[in-house]
């Protein structure tokens, strides 16, 4: 019989469009203000910590519910007012060693919950908060890299009493030279076989010269390497900035991507993230003098003024550092205590051990923009090393001890703080920022619904006056793919709907009905033919869904180019849009033909309301 | 019923086929022309800078933030109004001097203290010179792969005339879209970018129900020119084309006026977009084909030879 579905096949789109519902309707429950509490640091939220919370709390306001939970305490309050208060309290009461985190909390229900249903994650345009895009500096750290290689090589030379002439640095690699073809002959053996990952190249131009450079392999290795230890880095200067949920993660080969929601203090923000002070110990050459500075030795300049002669080797990095307070000495000056690691708590013991009463020098170093940018536009950054305490061994260091030296308490700690979360393996520059107050977050997400609402609201009275009964099908058809692609950008993890994705919805509501409209059109054609009603919604449907198909795959394809395009704002349109042309071909094709099946299939049916 | 668009008979879209490649010519030399001399008010995505947008409590005034800018070391900011009156837009090039991702804060900071106003932050965008440069090359590279990724998706569905029918009508929309943005000096950024590419979008869907249609007519009718094929299908699709297109048009002009000034770009593009892709699907596909030497032979479907398959065309 014409136009009848079997009973499972109405089922199954009944079924469908109803799991699109389920995931969608967490987004009807509005989030609750919330408190994110978790430890920093090292410090674990314990129960005494949250029973402390929730009963200093209790006391000043009305919490909505207070939990702990893998390690840490979400509080849920009323509104904005009483969570800004709630934040500044718990600061107060718990100190630095947690952090306190501003957060809108979901209100699924638990039975919606235990289906795995969630509510949209809000982008940044429409929550409000901070988008950063960093770009790793690889300059310096590939020739610290280089550095080492002549160490290296000078080291492995004379322990095999491989005598050369002289290693020196260049731009691209590193240049041996040898006295005789022997030496270099066992050097280029020896070294081969030690650095399989670097080429070796006796050099046609210079007599007895091989040239050492990096090969590609190992130059990706360490870029990678330098971006994954950044990424860490960035991750725990991230938890002391106190942010719900951040995001870090890396792009391309040389670039990170910081997401930071709810974070409007963008100054402090970038000013921790980008920092990339650190420290190094070494020891003080004090048989030479700035005039005469021998080889293995070099001049720093001292903060107070003056020169100071160091040796290159360096004692430890602040890669070691795993604590860093800062206080005051006995004779009140600022001062910042440091742990160290097993390793470098080891180094330095080793170190120190050897050298008690002399002099060792601490090395402040910090990356600082000249201004100039170079030919690729990049900013130039400028390595500023200065000695910030020079102070005699006394006794062997252990793993922790203390440098002095500073200028200011608040010195003191913002070189604490930097130390604790780590030095960056290599500088960063912000390349692109994106900032949105909460306001205009707010006012955002008002516009798009308006929009939205107002835009299906059109198209719906437009279909129902044109088509009266088939325009109801057909309204059915455009709300339930409204749902469905919300319920789908619900269940996808980390998509999330922007302003352009709302834009997107509308766009989809518009033209989702062109199916509709080339099927009923059809209809009409049929019937104007001469067909009775039966056939010509069977004809019609049939004719129509090539062409419908056509259709939608070319604009499908402009959507997954522009996803693949993949520039922040434009990326959210295209998700929506691609979600959307899917979902409303089987809204406008197979939902609406159920319903007209359910309707007039089967019947005697002598006039279509059409 | 209601109906749009009646005709009884089919309407001789074709016999203005000339008049319409003279309009369509001209206006692609015009948006041409416009491009390279006016240029393109490229935004911020693409030239690099940093735009601040800021809130007030009142109306602000404009030239008071000028002023204040211009003293503190910004006088090259651009101060404009930003969908209220209340909101200001504050867009300042990239420069060589400062740290460029702190002149967000220094603007911000600035007006607070010497304004004499509560100013709320609304909205920071940095963006450095060389991400622009790549979003410029990246975004010129979308458009160039959507149109061959189309081009050889409608070259294996329908037939080669179609699909270069299809891509110089996607073509010709593109370049009037942009060309009008560069007459009427709107601002050109990301968003007008993913406008213009589902234009392309769009503005295929309908080429491809018309040339569709065409392929059905070629095959079904027995008798007519190319010419009259052509001009019967376009009067069988168009009530279809008005109400997509006005449908389509509802939903943008809420978008237009309601979405808020982020999106307004946007929808400017989309609206534009639409009228000129529903005309290109009209006249500039359908006429390329046309001119390409389209016949019914080009559109029979290409069939295996079965037995007995000669009679088939005896059958009623």
């Amino acid at each position: 019989m014409l136009n009848r579905y079997p009973l499972w096949k109405t089922l199954l789109v009944a079924l469908t469009v109803l799991i699109g519902f389920l995931f969608a309707a967490p987004n009807l429950y509005e989030p609750d203000h919330a408190l994110q509490i978790s430890g920093v640091r090292g410090s674990e939220v314990q129960v005494s910590t949250f029973e402390q919370v929730k009963s200093k709390l209790e006391q000043q306001l009305e919490i909505k519910s207070a939990v702990l939970e893998d390690g840490q305490i979400l509080v849920r309050l009323n509104d904005l007012e009483s969570q800004l208060k709630a934040r500044e309290l718990t600061t107060e009461l718990l100190g630095d060693k947690f952090s306190v985190a501003l957060n809108m909390a979901q209100t699924t229900p638990g039975w919606l919950a235990a289906m795995g249903a969630s509510p949209l994650s809000l982008g940044l345009d429409l929550r409000g908060g901070i988008y950063f895009l960093m770009e790793v500096d690889m300059k310096d750290l590939l020739k610290t890299s280089r550095e080492q290689m002549v160490l290296d090589y000078k080291t492995d030379l004379r322990k095999e009493r491989i005598r050369y002439q002289s290693i020196r640095l260049q731009s691209e690699g590193v240049l041996l030279k040898f006295r005789d073809e022997e030496k270099l002959e066992q050097a280029l053996t020896l070294l081969k076989g030690r650095y399989a990952t670097t080429n070796f190249v006796q050099l046609k131009s210079a007599p007895l010269s091989i040239r050492a450079t990096m090969s590609p392999e190992l130059l990706r290795e360490i870029k990678l390497a330098a971006v994954e230890q950044n990424i860490t880095i960035i991750r725990s200067r991230v938890n002391e900035l106190g942010v719900a949920e951040p995001d870090v993660q890396r792009q391309g080969e040389d670039r990170i991507v910081v997401q930071l929601p709810g974070i409007q203090d963008t100054a402090r923000a970038k000013e921790l993230l980008g920092a990339t002070a650190t420290l190094e110990f070494h020891m003080v050459n004090e048989q030479a003098s700035p005039g005469s500075v021998p080889a293995g030795s070099k001049v720093y300049q001292r903060r107070e003024g003056g020169s100071v002669v160091l040796y290159k080797k360096v004692m430890l990095r602040g890669t070691h550092i795993t604590d860093a307070s800062s206080g005051f000495s006995e004779n009140a000056q600022p001062e910042v205590n440091i742990k160290l690691d097993a390793k470098g708590g080891n180094k330095i013991s080793e170190a120190s051990k050897r050298n008690i009463n002399k002099p060792m020098a601490t090395v402040f170093i910090e990356y600082k923009p000249t201004g100039k940018v170079d030919k690729d536009g990049k900013q130039i950054l400028r390595k500023v090393e200065e000695v910030i305490s020079v102070a005699t061994i006394t006794t062997q260091l252990g793993r922790s001890f203390r440098i002095t030296g500073l200028d200011s308490p608040a010195e003191a700690r913002s070189l604490s703080l930097l130390l604790r979360a780590g030095a960056l393996r290599a500088p960063i520059q912000i390349v692109e920022e994106r900032t949105v107050g909460p306001s205009l977050g707010k006012e955002n997400i008002e516009l798009g619904a308006t929009a939205i609402v107002l835009g299906l609201a059109g198209v719906l009275l437009f279909m129902l006056v044109y088509y009266r009964g088939f325009g109801v099908v057909s309204n059915i058809a455009l709300a339930a793919n409204v749902v469905l692609i919300i319920g789908v950008m619900s269940m996808i993890p980390g998509a999330s709907l922007t302003l352009p994705g709302m834009a997107g919805i509308v766009l989809t509501v518009g033209m989702a009905v062109d199916a509709n409209v080339l099927i009923f059109e059809r209809i009409r054609e049929e019937l104007a033919a001469g067909r009775t009603p039966q056939q010509a919604i069977h004809h019609g449907y049939d004719a129509a869904i090539s062409t419908i198909f056509d259709a939608n795959i070319t604009t499908l394809i402009a959507a997954i180019i522009l996803f693949s395009f993949g520039a922040g704002p434009i990326k959210g349109f295209a998700i929506t849009l691609s979600i959307g042309i899917i979902t409303s071909v089987f809204t406008a094709v197979v939902v609406t033909r159920t319903v007209v099946n359910l309707w007039v299939g089967g019947k005697r049916v002598d006039k279509l309301s059409i | 019923m209601f109906k749009i668009f009646k005709s009884e008979s089919a309407i001789n879209f074709m016999g203005l086929r000339k008049l319409a490649i003279v309009f369509s010519v001209i206006m692609m030399s015009l948006s041409v022309f416009s491009v390279f001399t006016n240029k393109l008010n490229l935004g911020l995505d693409f030239t690099g800078g940093t735009v601040i947008e800021v809130g007030f409590a009142q109306d602000a005034d404009l030239q008071k933030v000028r002023e204040v800018l211009a003293v503190n070391g910004f006088d090259d900011a651009v101060v404009q109004n930003f969908g209220s009156p209340r909101d200001v837009l504050v867009r300042l090039a990239p420069r060589d001097d400062v740290k460029a991702e702190t002149i967000g804060s220094q603007v911000l900071d600035t007006l607070n203290e010497q304004l004499g106003q509560q100013v709320s932050m609304r909205r920071i965008e940095f963006v450095g010179p060389k991400v622009g440069d790549e979003l410029t090359e990246k975004g010129g590279l979308a458009m160039l792969a959507a149109l061959i990724c189309i081009l050889i998706y409608v070259a294996m569905r329908f037939e080669w005339r179609f699909a270069l029918g299809a891509v110089i009508a996607l073509a010709h929309d593109v370049f009037i879209t942009i060309g009008l943005f560069s007459f009427l000096q709107l601002e050109f950024d990301l968003t007008v970018l993913a406008a213009i590419l589902a234009v392309i979008g769009y503005s295929l869907n309908d080429t491809i129900v018309v040339s569709d249609r065409i392929r059905e007519n070629f095959r079904k009718l027995r008798t007519g020119t190319p010419s009259e094929v052509i001009n019967i299908s376009l009067t069988q699709t168009m009530s279809r084309t008005l109400i997509t297109s006005l449908t389509t048009i509802i939903v943008l002009l809420a978008l237009f006026f309601k979405g808020g000034a982020l999106i307004h770009g946007f929808a400017t593009a989309l609206l534009f977009g639409v009228f000129i892709g529903t005309y290109s699907s009209v006249y500039v596909a359908s006429s390329v084909a046309l001119s390409l030497g389209i016949t019914k032979e080009d559109l029979m479907p290409v069939e295996v030879e079965k037995e007995g398959e000669e009679h088939d065309d005896m059958m009623p």
